[in-house]
């Protein structure tokens, strides 16, 4: 929405120009995009002031009903053929790069340069791109056979953790947010996701890129919202596995901890990370989401074999 | 229609009462031109040789196309532009645009996988159903898997800086010519090497389509050079000086030749070479599956696969049942056209492999073991064999120690695992193995006592990116496939 402010400078410019369509910015849930249900909003801003939009400010029910189509999706986006997995995660990048100027732009708006906005962005593909290809690599770096005395088969695999709440980092628009989306459902979980508070416009239209990629519905559930209130409602989720968060806030991190307490959550701070850096990808990512699964199988011990060529 | 017969197996008539109607694929996705060139330095260009062969379609022997014979000059020039483009652009890009490029073929191979399947049908006459669903999208999907690795190779071999080796000279068979290519490309150009591919001679298509393919997703020139010929130009390749590594799918003996010319030079090599598979049912086996993975281990691709399971080992308390449900199954197979989707044996892939096949059935006869073959029609044209199953063989026959590379299956027994280990090891190849049975105890025995780099437990014949794919003894050495296919490509340095 660039020109919000500056449509109705004169009574000329509203006869002779055409008037821009405004989108609405919705939450995605599920696979669909409703509106919070709560009803509230909170305009986004930026530094200058600029009016960007009235943003979705999600309630504990949304993320209820995030948690539930997200819980709903593992089922059987865990049980993809991880290949399969890596083609989707492939797919979303295609889709970014078509719509990358949008992107851009909603960034220009967010007080990003150009220049700033275009390499977050082409990151951002890349990083899909990435993490696409880590989709059937990860078991083979983290898997192990291991050599036990007795006469077993004995085997370690890494499985999904389950449903991933994840706040995203706040002070970049896209790359964290899509950083984490990315290791996290190459790896087989879904997620609820709140986007950055400060700067949700890309949150909302990145739900639209995974719309259009082939993702089921609930493997990626995208609120906006403030994360000082939804945190705890979040951390607190009986049915969320694991928590991610990236802020230096002690004190929302304890309630994070204190909270996964209940049903004894994965808690996973990345509080350095400059998510713009290379440093910041890694199957360690992937790893951090994951169960390790270890099967024994006795295997018969009979003649046979041995020294023949 | 059903006829009860005294075993307790049921038997269709498919001849009287059910007759399939063609159900052929269309031809006309498939733009083949009528003569192509040599693909070096990102162009098709003419053979200084200013040889060129036909190319023909083995189920109706007519010509599809002509394709150039490199000779040696040409062979140079392939080899230079490789080098060049090695040390302009491939070593200094960085695996992420590297990753990008090779991701670019496999989603270009998916989106043209049709014309890419009817053309691999066309030229080496196996069934549609085969290429559509399985050469060309695990060729693809191999371009996909490896594409993923080229800038995570830190992540495969940990504490070491893994170098591409530079130029490699690939050379690949007849029997599955554009996955053999991307089993041979995909890693090769991950780890940053540039390549001299050379398909085999009656079965260039493909490749030369790759090539086109290769072209369009603007890879820097010379990256991959496709150059067609037959015998004297891969000879050509192995021994010209400035290849680095020598990556060969072929018979065992063409690969010892390889070996020993390599000898001397500073060249890597993989290999991967014959086989002779042998499948084991117990006594406990679910049988029907066994049957179908028996059925699919020797007649997939016509049984032209390094890995066919061609020499079965039934445990004699089920031989009989056994050998009446692959009787009954065998009858069903339908040999014929490879473009028609019902079809489940087609063309022999030359006439030179059927002469070789038929003298081999003459050897299994004259050796004195018992031949069964299905009684289907065959085409009048073109090269076919029907399925073929001997019994009463001895360990030491020729059809039983030899590959035959052919819808041959040979069957013996045994009564205990230890003696089924000792005859299933008793060969110089070990390139797979299978085994059928009910007990994963008794699986895990058996994968560990079997001298072969691919074991399947209850299947057969299954292909993955992921999966590494190799032989031990005489069936060659180096995988193919996996986290393990990339050493093969690599220098490891500290």
């Amino acid at each position: 929405m660039p020109n919000k402010k500056s449509t109705l400078k004169s009574e000329s410019a509203v006869a002779s120009k055409r008037l821009e369509v405004l989108k609405t910015y919705k939450i995605y849930i599920g696979g669909q995009f409703p509106r919070t249900e709560s009803g509230r909003y909170y305009i986004a801003l930026n530094q200058k002031g600029k009016k960007l939009a009235n943003v979705c400010l999600s309630s504990r029910k949304d993320i209820r009903d995030a948690v539930e189509s997200s819980r709903n999706a593992f089922g059987s986006w865990s049980s993809r053929a991880a290949f399969n997995r890596g083609q989707i995660l492939y797919r979303m990048a295609e889709m970014l790069e078509g719509r990358k100027e949008q992107f851009i732009q909603e960034m220009t708006e967010m007080d990003a340069t150009r220049i700033q906005a275009e390499k977050e962005v082409h990151l951002s593909i890349d990083r899909l791109i990435y993490y696409a290809g880590w989709a059937d690599k990860y078991q083979q770096v983290f898997s192990s056979v291991n050599p036990v005395a007795s006469s077993h088969f004995n085997f370690s695999t890494p499985e999904p953790m389950g449903v991933v709440g994840i706040i995203a980092p706040q002070q970049t628009s896209l790359i964290g947010m899509v950083s984490l989306i990315a290791s996290v459902i190459a790896g087989g979980n879904t997620c609820v996701v709140i986007g950055s508070y400060p700067k949700p416009l890309c949150a909302v239209t990145l739900a639209e890129v995974l719309h259009a990629s082939d993702l089921p519905g609930g493997v990626v559930n995208i609120l906006t919202g403030n994360p000082a209130e939804l945190t705890s409602w979040l951390a607190g989720h009986m049915d969320v596995n694991s928590i991610v968060f990236c802020e230096k806030d002690d004190a929302l991190t304890k309630v994070i901890q204190e909270k996964s307490a209940l049903n004894v959550k994965r808690v996973q701070l990345y509080q350095t990370n400059n998510w713009l850096d290379d440093s910041s990808q890694s199957p360690y990512y992937i790893y951090d989401f994951q169960e390790i699964k270890t099967t024994w199988h006795p295997v018969e011990l009979t003649a046979g074999g041995g020294n023949k060529y | 229609m059903a006829v009860k017969k005294r075993s307790n197996t049921v038997r269709l008539k498919f001849e009287t009462e059910w007759k399939y109607d063609p159900a052929p694929e269309s031809k006309n996705i498939a733009q083949i031109r009528d003569r192509y060139e040599l693909f070096i330095n990102g162009a098709f260009v003419k053979p200084l040789s200013r040889k060129y062969m036909p190319t023909i379609n083995p189920a109706t022997e007519e010509k599809l196309s002509e394709v150039a014979e490199a000779g040696n000059a040409d062979v140079n020039l392939a080899v230079k532009s490789a080098r060049t483009a090695y040390n302009k652009y491939w070593k200094k890009l960085n695996g992420k645009e590297r990753s990008k490029y090779i991701f670019r073929i496999a989603r270009m191979l998916q989106e043209k996988a049709r014309e890419f399947a009817v053309i691999e049908s066309l030229d080496g006459g196996k069934p549609i159903r085969e290429s559509r669903d399985f050469d060309v999208p695990t060729a693809a999907n191999h371009f996909f898997y490896y594409a993923g690795w080229a800038d995570k190779l830190e992540y495969a071999f940990p504490n070491r800086k893994a170098e591409p080796l530079g130029v490699a000279g690939q050379i690949i068979p007849w029997n599955f010519p554009l996955l053999m290519a991307a089993w041979k490309i995909a890693p090769a150009l991950a780890t940053g090497n540039t390549v001299v591919l050379k398909p085999a001679e009656t079965t260039p298509l493909t490749a030369l389509k790759l090539a086109e393919l290769i072209q369009e997703a603007d890879l820097p020139p010379g990256v991959v050079n496709i150059i067609t010929g037959a015998g004297a130009t891969g000879a050509a390749i192995v021994q010209h000086p400035d290849i680095n590594k020598i990556a060969f799918t072929g018979s065992t003996d063409v690969g010892k030749l390889i070996q020993k010319a390599i000898a001397g030079t500073s060249k890597k090599a993989t290999l991967e070479l014959g086989g002779k598979a042998a499948n084991i049912i117990f006594d406990d086996a679910p049988l029907d599956q066994a049957v179908e993975g028996v059925i699919n281990g020797i007649f997939f691709n016509q049984g032209h696969v390094c890995c066919a399971g061609s020499r079965l080992y039934v445990q004699e308390s089920v031989y009989k049942i056994v050998l009446r449900k692959l009787k009954d199954r065998l009858a069903t197979l339908i040999v014929g056209d490879p473009l028609d989707k019902n079809t489940d044996i087609g063309a022999i892939n030359s006439k030179q492999q059927l002469e070789t096949i038929h003298r081999y059935i003459q050897i299994g006869k004259q050796e004195g073991a018992e031949m069964y073959q299905s009684e289907c029609a065959l085409p009048r044209k073109g090269f076919f064999c029907r399925p073929t199953l001997f019994t009463n063989v001895a360990q030491s026959s020729r059809i039983a120690q030899e590959e035959i590379f052919g819808p041959v299956l040979t069957i013996q027994t045994f009564r205990t695992e230890e003696e089924v280990i000792e005859k299933a090891n008793n060969t110089p190849f070990g390139l797979s193995a299978g085994v059928w049975t009910d007990k994963g105890s008794k699986i895990f025995n058996m994968t560990s006592k079997l001298r072969a780099g691919v074991v399947w437990a209850n299947t057969y014949n299954k292909f993955d990116p992921t999966s590494p794919f190799g032989g031990y003894k005489e069936s060659g050495f180096g995988r193919e496939g996996g986290l393990h296919g990339l050493s093969s490509y690599v220098h490891l340095s500290f």
